[in-house]
């Protein structure tokens, strides 16, 4: 009895906010399928039920579903604290926080929902602090309400009349410090029939930083207001700190699972321009908006603003999440993983099919020498001189890449060329080197190699000749002279089964 | 507030204040003089006004320490923690003490005292024969560093300021007693915030954005913080501590020294 008397209670409270919403707003629903979740129209219905106590989560954890489909009042609680923490490897910061993390805790509420803000400011802080909401409709998004003295706690309550993710923010005297110090965080307000469901969501922010040392400058490193007016960040970061969302902190996923990142940015000064490398977000509400835009590379995120995007974790591996203005990627700090675990899909991605060495053609300019070499080949007149002089230039535009130009090589990576024993040992057999390239083991002057040595096919048989003759005269090595004749008959010959050669 | 309830109020701790000099409470504190000039404050009031002239004043050389305090509290048991009126102060008031008479650490004597209500600090002044200062007089003591009665274009002087609050509240207190400025004040900047007479018409919004658009309700003499030089932020910022607290209000880092008017203590 007291169910059927309940449900038509509420079936007359949902026709009476149907009756008393405005007409234009009823009127705008665009039939557009880009329009990701068109008002309900009961954004302006009495609360209903006991109050709920919001649940809060610290970064990169988003909380559940509100799972409601009624508004309800919604008590949040949230504890403004200064602490010291890590914001890179060995270098500290005193930050100022919504909840004791960069960014603050995560609010989830529901469209509709009468959300009852507590902001209590921990006794230990020097501060005052106030709270910004931009999912507040009023003066100040709650700023003046909410000021707060240290050790002190204020009240204010609002209807979450607009559906979106929003920023959160302090907005207290001098804003740009406290904002800059780590005062922000997101608020989801849910549209009533929910988000749709994904297997993973998180919560990324990014921010950027002003300490008075360098980047990576280490100990405790005060904020620097000149840097920060100027607009000249130390650090750019997700998460309030270098390393906050890498290694085992890294976000995770596995292989064909959907992940939804909020994403916002705090500031205080840079816009981001966000993208995750390797994937390409298949929605984006951007701007934190209704609106959804699909296959995204990279998306705009304002200072103080959000965006909500989606993907599929379609191929195993790290994707790194960057501002790509990417300087501040790799040196300033704006950096942060994915880990997207599972099986391989080599036919969406095959990995690495080809490691071999480019050379471009390093070997257009300074030709004059080959070019009388070949003339003097052509009219029967070539000596072992002009061979040099067009191997040198040879060398320098081919092998120099990898053997360096002294023929010293690189240890451990690619072998000498120079007072080389391999090469004195068997000069004929560097003829098979050059035409079929070298893979695997080889020992050369006492240490071991393994690595690759592409085909030098590109090369014809004068050109190898050439090569073969300068380095035989030049670098240490003991002299001697290859004919063209010589590879013409290694190139007519088999190709070995392997070239790997031991010495 | 209404400016009469604040008045009515400090009448009765003015009277309870009295009643505590009656009782003999110890005034060996030390005040060195602060001779007259003018101020360019932060608050830019009336800005075609210029500079604001002070009258000369003696003010305490340090904050006022546990150690007096408690003797003042001795002698006036309403101030005591759990006696004061709830008018007066807020839960937070003395909750650092060990009980209402005792402070714990005997070395915590000669910290300054923090977690008292602009009433309580009020009280304690006039029982010195003083009176909290004013905003001004307090930013004008403040400009001074050890050789210049105005250093606040140094940015060593600056530097002092906000190195103090990049520091967390949750260290300990140090005792009253560092470096002497030009005047022979000590302990102006880096130890604790402090209590001035008119906290309460400082202009600081609670939102603090609004521009040239303050709300002029709210504040009487209405205006807005007006940043001319943006290095004044260091100095802003404790204005924003002030403005948001009321006059019961108590915080961990927030203590108080006291000021006399000069012909009282210059013969």
């Amino acid at each position: 009895m007291t169910c059927v008397l309940r449900s038509v209670l509420s079936a007359a409270a949902v026709v009476a906010v149907t009756l008393m919403s405005p007409p234009a707003k009823a009127a705008v629903r665009p039939a557009d399928k880009n329009v990701a979740s068109p008002r309900a129209g009961n954004d302006t219905a009495a609360p209903q039920g006991a109050p709920v106590r919001a649940v809060l989560t610290t970064p990169p954890n988003v909380p559940p579903a509100t799972g409601r489909k009624a508004p309800a009042r919604v008590i949040v609680e949230l504890e403004v604290v200064e602490k010291d923490m890590q914001i890179s490897e060995g270098v500290s910061y005193t930050f100022w926080t919504f909840g004791g993390t960069v960014p603050g805790s995560f609010i989830r509420v529901r469209q509709g929902d009468t959300v009852e803000f507590h902001l209590k400011n921990h006794p230990s802080s020097k501060m005052p602090h106030n709270i910004d909401l931009h999912g507040v409709t009023g003066p100040g998004g709650g700023a003046a309400s909410s000021f707060t003295a240290p050790g002190h706690e204020s009240q204010f309550t609002f209807k979450a009349l607009n559906e979106g993710i929003y920023v959160y923010h302090c907005a207290t005297a001098p804003v740009g410090m406290h904002v800059a110090n780590g005062m922000y965080g997101l608020i989801l307000v849910e549209p009533p029939e929910g988000l749709s469901k994904v297997d993973h969501e998180y919560y990324v922010m990014q921010g950027d930083f002003y300490t008075t040392g360098k980047y990576r400058e280490k100990g405790l490193q005060p904020f620097d207001m000149e840097k920060a007016i100027d607009e000249r960040p130390t650090y750019v970061l997700f998460n309030g700190a270098e390393g906050a969302l890498t290694g085992d902190k890294a976000i995770k996923a596995k292989t064909g699972e959907t992940v939804r990142l909020f994403v916002g940015n705090g500031g205080p000064n840079l816009v981001s321009s966000f993208h995750v490398i390797g994937a390409i977000f298949d929605k984006v509400r951007y701007e934190g908006g209704t609106s959804v835009q699909r296959n995204v590379q990279t998306t705009l995120i304002p200072a103080g603003g959000a965006v909500a995007v989606e993907f599929k974790a379609t191929v195993p591996g790290s994707y790194v999440l960057v501002d790509h203005s990417i300087f501040r990627a790799f040196n300033k700090g704006a950096l942060a993983i994915l880990k997207v675990d599972g099986a391989e899909d080599k036919s969406i991605f095959s990995g690495k099919e080809l490691d071999a060495v480019y050379l471009g053609d390093r070997s257009q300019p300074n030709l004059n020498a080959v070019t009388a070499a070949t003339k003097a080949a052509a009219s029967g007149t070539l000596t072992q001189e002009d061979q040099v002089l067009a191997g040198r230039e040879l060398f320098a535009g081919t092998c120099s890449v990898c053997h360096q130009l002294s023929g010293a090589g690189l240890p451990g990576v690619f072998p000498p060329v120079a007072k080389s024993d391999y090469l004195a040992a068997d000069p004929k057999r560097a003829i098979g080197v050059l035409l079929h390239g070298l893979t695997g083991k080889v020992t050369v002057n006492g240490t071991e190699y393994n690595s690759v040595m592409p085909p030098m096919n590109q090369l014809n048989d004068d050109e190898i000749a050439n090569i073969l003759t300068y380095l035989l005269n030049s670098m240490g090595n003991p002299g001697g002279r290859i004919l063209t004749e010589d590879v013409k008959k290694v190139r007519a010959g088999p190709k070995p089964a392997t070239t790997a050669a031991t010495h | 507030m209404a400016t009469t309830t604040l008045r009515a109020l400090r009448a009765r701790a003015c009277a309870a204040a009295s009643f505590a000099a009656l009782v003999g409470v110890a005034t060996a504190a030390d005040y060195v003089q602060v001779p007259a000039g003018t101020l360019a404050s932060v608050i830019a009031s009336d800005p075609a006004s210029g500079p604001v002239p002070i009258d000369a004043f003696a003010m305490r050389t340090t904050p006022v320490t546990k150690g007096e305090f408690r003797r003042f509290v001795e002698a006036s048991p309403e101030w005591q923690r759990g006696r004061i009126a709830g008018t007066f102060a807020d839960a937070g008031y003395l909750h650092d003490w060990r009980s209402a008479i005792v402070v714990g650490d005997p070395q915590a004597e000669d910290q300054p005292v923090v977690n008292v209500s602009w009433f309580a600090a009020e009280a304690y002044c006039e029982g010195e024969d003083g009176r909290l200062p004013t905003w001004v007089e307090w930013e004008y003591v403040a400009a001074a560093d050890a050789t210049r009665r105005d250093a606040r274009a140094d940015p060593a002087w600056r530097a002092r300021i906000l190195g103090w609050y990049s520091t967390s509240a949750r260290a300990v207190l140090p005792a009253v007693g560092g470096d002497a400025d030009v005047y022979g004040v000590r302990d102006v900047h880096g130890v604790v915030w402090e209590w001035v007479d008119d906290f309460n018409a400082l202009l600081v919004d609670g939102d603090s954005r609004s521009g040239n658009d303050p709300d002029q309700l709210k504040f009487c003499g209405a205006g807005a913080i007006n940043l001319q030089d943006r290095e004044n932020y260091a100095v802003l910022m404790r204005i924003a501590l002030l403005s948001s607290l009321n006059a019961s209000d108590s915080t961990t880092s927030l203590g108080f020294r006291c000021v006399r008017p000069l012909a009282k203590e210059v013969k």
